[in-house]
């Protein structure tokens, strides 16, 4: 998996390319969320439209990058959901928990 | 669909990265028996589940233990099976990730997973050591995801 990071009106947007799975995105993801909110970062918005597969252990990761920041005072929100992650939300119910854009203007908006 | 019977059978020491060779097998053993594109994701993400559980959770990631995977197609009949070296689990004790207490979670969805895009999941535990999960699918019903979504 691949990360890059842009800020956009205080927001941090991180895109995420590749594969969130056991053994390998999983724990990148945990990295990167770990180093944005040791830098302080505390309005996270990742892009997951590059997200090719993810996993239990990816959506567990992103259950867990979501408490990270928010136990920080943060928010992190998800951008541009490939159609099969988000029917995973749906399917575990996580799609009540994380608040999802399609655009990314008012994705930054909202924070 | 195709009315012959298919079967295939790999062993993998338990890495990582030997997942994505059984979840490959497994989708290209659905598109050749004519699902869709999206019904064989959801059947290889079953699969992907399956020898996920069986690397870590079973075989504790003993590279030493292999893990053993057989699909038998019979008509439109698939069924898979995915077995480890390990001590085995106790099924009722696996907790319901839609639980509200479960919820945020950070693991603990495999086996959802397998349930919701297979139509049946079985253990069996043998009583020298290893785990084998059963997995059923009816190819000609299509997608399992779909009929599950809200």
């Amino acid at each position: 998996m691949k990360a890059t990071s842009r800020n956009v009106n205080g927001v941090d947007i991180i895109k995420l390319d590749g594969k969130i799975t056991i053994g390998a995105g999983d724990q990148q993801l945990r990295e990167v969320i770990g180093s944005a909110c040791n830098e302080g970062k505390n309005k996270i918005l990742l892009d997951m439209s590059g997200v090719t597969t993810i996993d239990s252990s990816g959506i567990g990761e992103l259950v867990g990058s979501y408490t990270t920041v928010t136990n920080r005072g943060g928010k992190l929100k998800l951008l541009h959901l490939p159609a099969k992650l988000n029917e995973l939300l749906h399917v575990t119910q996580l799609i009540t928990v994380f608040e999802v854009y399609e655009n990314e203007q008012e994705a930054v908006s909202s924070f | 669909m195709q009315g012959d019977g298919e079967r295939i059978e790999i062993t993998i020491s338990s890495r990582f990265e030997n997942i994505e060779l059984v979840q490959v097998i497994a989708e290209h053993l659905c598109e050749n028996a004519g699902v869709d594109e999206d019904g064989s994701h959801w059947i290889g993400m079953a699969v992907r589940e399956a020898v996920a559980n069986a690397i870590k959770h079973g075989n504790k990631l003993d590279i030493s233990k292999k893990v053993n995977a057989t699909f038998d197609l019979r008509g439109s009949e698939l069924e898979i099976t995915i077995s480890d070296e390990g001590a085995g689990f106790d099924p009722t004790k696996v907790s319901d990730p839609l639980d509200k207490q479960n919820l945020m979670k950070t693991s603990g969805r495999g086996i959802f997973y397998m349930k919701t895009f297979m139509d049946a999941v079985h253990y069996s535990f043998n009583p020298g050591g290893g785990t084998s999960l059963v997995m059923t699918k009816n190819l000609a019903k299509g997608s399992g995801i779909a009929s599950t979504k809200a």
